[in-house]
């Protein structure tokens, strides 16, 4: 006690000891944070020499926190995290499962995730208790969504491995587009100076073999929209695996899940077991098989996601079946707004197996004059089919035509 | 309080929001803090936000307070190693091999040896900055780094994490002392997590009323007081409207100065409607405020306003 230094030596030891705590609560929150970081941490706070507790709050927030989404979850975990010493105590007493829980609720409600992730040592009986408070608070939403969390596991193991198994042998699209970015061509239209230069040097320098550089191509980037609402969920399960399938083999492929709200599913997809990737989908969509609101979703894309993934000549494929439940002058101006932003919008609506379709609906009919292609996708065959005509630019798009005449 | 001496970099995170001051950028706390960590530690900072609320700025900023060079690679897309760090200058070379020849000293591994050499080596923004220079490390600013490609932000790991570039003829060129590295996005596409994690991440939002109304008084010095306060308060209730590309500072402080330059005193619906070109750069966005709606907007924050007093 009477020795100072220790107490001062005792307490960053503490501190370390804490924002290592930290940086694995925020782990679990879902904000990437590898050892790397934590280090940086103790590094910044040192060099901050941190006085008050924004400063802190800020010089943490530099180093842990390396995407805008992530801020909403950081503050959560802050707060939660350093509100009072009381609760630093507390949470280590968690961490070490030998001490006792000093019992104590939580005044706030904040995001479950955090929460979870926090509180991921409390005694069963707690951890049983939280998430009924979460379900009561979602119920109050809204009545109109169905706010479930479907559970990909129902899914008969017959129908995945079927489903599966013929994804995978699909054929996945190759469309290319030229860049701006040379490389090596032996029919380029620029002269490569470096690789001429050396290979004359080679020679002596007496010849002079021009070597030539050409636009290299890329596949462009993909995006995808997928309806998961009441009137689709035959088909969603099935056209989740296909885009997992193409998240896997293309590098830059965005999905989007919805419903009656836009969820991002790109990162979720991106594990590498279908299962995995499915199951993570399935978490972080709350509006699994409700209503459609197609205008309000193209809405939130397009003000929110389009101009971050829409870059460089993206595709997009629509897949709904367009029953809007009131459509109106907004989905035009929507469709419109989303048409014009990417390099193709490509409708796959599953309505379409119907031989007798026609676009009666008033939102199909609304839809239709925006698009680039209009597409059947309801079985493996017409997966494939889509997948050939986006290997070939331009596709079908004659097809186009009859729809519209018939709207 | 002593001032920071010219070209060192400031010592704390006070020091560091009074150094952006005295060049005219009122920055929040944030962004004091993760600009001071990002110089004490020497780590690159990336700057993420919507167009048009200084992310630019800060590095010429900086440049300028500390008297370091400002060295600024405007990325693109296909922009390659030839225009971002190096090239030979062939031309010369091809007269020097030609000279060797009629020199007849035409020994392969001399030639080749003198061709690739300091002399023809012409250097792009990323060398460049990796020099010494007199007045102390440069800053290299890094703009919007979301228009390049992929193929290149892989290229800049090894620069950035190591401040190092290799040239395959000549070695690997290290720099002594690292340039401050400002790095900037706008966001049109996610730039890869390997690059972010090397470097300090701050989202530049928008200011506050009262911190963009200093920015206005301190760009824009002649502006009236009123018109000032309701410019201010009018692009901040915009930014709360559900637009497509909300104003940034740059567009405020753009319509500030116009107004001033049109001598207006106060706002009045007539004048918002016919320069609202310079704050809103869509279609969609402009024709909803078309007809009452400016009224109503600005009668609105005109009631704030004498509320406030």
């Amino acid at each position: 006690m009477a020795d100072h230094q220790t107490e001062a030596k005792g307490n960053a030891g503490r501190l370390a000891e804490n924002i290592v705590y930290f940086a694995r609560a925020l782990r679990a929150a879902g904000i990437p944070v590898g050892p790397g970081a934590v280090l940086d941490a103790l590094a910044a706070v040192r060099a901050a020499g941190v006085g008050t507790r924004e400063d802190f709050y800020w010089t943490l927030h530099a180093v842990f926190v390396k995407r805008h989404e992530h801020s909403a979850l950081f503050d959560q975990a802050f707060r939660i995290f350093f509100r009072r010493r009381a609760y630093i105590e507390r949470l280590m007493a968690m961490m070490m499962p030998q001490a006792p829980v000093p019992a104590a609720a939580p005044a706030k409600i904040v995001s479950q995730r955090v929460q979870e992730a926090l509180f991921s040592g409390l005694s069963e009986k707690a951890r049983r208790e939280q998430p009924e408070i979460e379900v009561d608070a979602r119920l109050t939403m809204s009545d109109r969504e169905v706010l479930q969390t479907k559970d990909f596991a129902q899914m008969s193991a017959a129908e995945i491995l079927a489903a599966k198994s013929a994804i995978a042998r699909l054929v996945l699209p190759l469309d290319e587009v030229r860049t701006r970015r040379l490389a090596p061509m032996n029919r380029g239209h620029v002269i490569d100076m470096r690789r001429t230069l050396r290979s004359s040097l080679k020679a002596g320098g007496k010849l002079i073999d021009l070597k030539y550089l050409g636009r290299r191509t890329r596949m462009p980037p993909l995006v995808a929209l997928l309806d998961i609402s009441g009137s689709m969920s035959e088909y969603s399960r099935l056209f989740l695996h296909f885009l997992h399938a193409v998240t896997d083999a293309r590098k830059r492929v965005a999905s989007f899940l919805f419903g009656t709200r836009l969820t991002n599913v790109t990162r979720a997809l991106k594990a590498r077991d279908p299962d995995d990737a499915l199951a993570a989908c399935s978490a972080a969509v709350a509006d699994w098989s409700g209503g459609t609101r197609i205008a309000s979703s193209l809405h939130a894309f397009n003000k929110r996601w389009a101009r971050r993934v829409l870059a460089q000549g993206a595709i997009v494929l629509l897949i709904t079946d367009g029953l809007e439940r009131d459509p109106d002058k907004s989905l035009a101006f929507e469709m419109d707004r989303l048409h014009r932003s990417c390099r193709r919008l490509v409708w796959l609506n599953p309505l379409l197996r119907f031989d007798a379709f026609e676009p009666r609906a008033k939102g199909v009919r609304t839809m239709l004059p925006y698009v680039d292609e209009f597409r059947p996708i309801h079985n493996l065959e017409s997966m494939a089919e889509l997948c050939r005509a986006l290997s070939a630019a331009g596709g079908r798009a004659g097809s186009l035509r009859r729809w519209l005449d018939a709207a | 309080m002593n001032a920071t001496p010219a070209g060192a970099l400031p010592a704390s995170i006070d020091k560091t929001l009074d150094l952006l001051a005295d060049a005219d950028y009122l920055a929040d706390r944030s962004l004091a803090t993760v600009l001071f960590l990002a110089l004490r530690m020497g780590r690159p900072l990336f700057l993420e936000g919507e167009a048009g609320v200084g992310k630019t700025e800060i590095a010429k900023v900086l440049a300028a307070t500390l008297g370091r060079r400002l060295i600024r690679l405007q990325c693109y897309e296909g922009l390659d190693v030839a225009s971002a760090v190096y090239e030979w200058n062939y031309a010369a070379q091809m007269i020097a091999i030609r000279l060797a020849e009629a020199e007849g000293t035409g020994d392969r591994e001399r030639v080749s040896e003198d061709v690739f050499s300091d002399r023809f080596l012409i250097k792009r923004p990323l060398l460049q900055a990796l020099e010494p220079d007199t007045s102390g490390a440069p800053v290299l600013l890094i703009d919007e780094i979301d228009r390049a490609d992929e193929a290149f932000e892989a290229f800049l790991l090894e620069v950035l994490a190591d401040f190092q570039v290799t040239v395959p003829e000549l070695g690997t060129v290290k720099a002594e002392n690292p340039p401050i590295v400002v790095i900037t996005s706008n966001r049109t596409r996610e730039v890869h997590d390997a690059l972010k994690r090397r470097c300090l991440y701050h989202w530049v939002g928008y200011p506050s009323a009262e911190r963009e109304l200093s920015i206005v008084h301190a760009k824009v010095p002649g502006i009236a007081d009123r018109l000032s306060r309701e410019v201010v308060h009018f692009v901040q209730a915009l930014r709360k409207e559900d637009l497509f590309k909300a104003p940034g500072v740059a567009e405020t402080l753009d319509w500030a100065s116009a107004l001033s330059e049109l001598d207006v005193v106060a706002l009045d619906p007539a004048t918002v409607s016919d320069t609202l070109g310079v704050l809103l750069k869509y279609q969609d966005d402009i024709a909803r405020l078309e007809g009452t709606k400016a009224k109503e907007m600005l009668d609105q924050v005109r009631a704030e306003l004498r509320a406030a007093e």
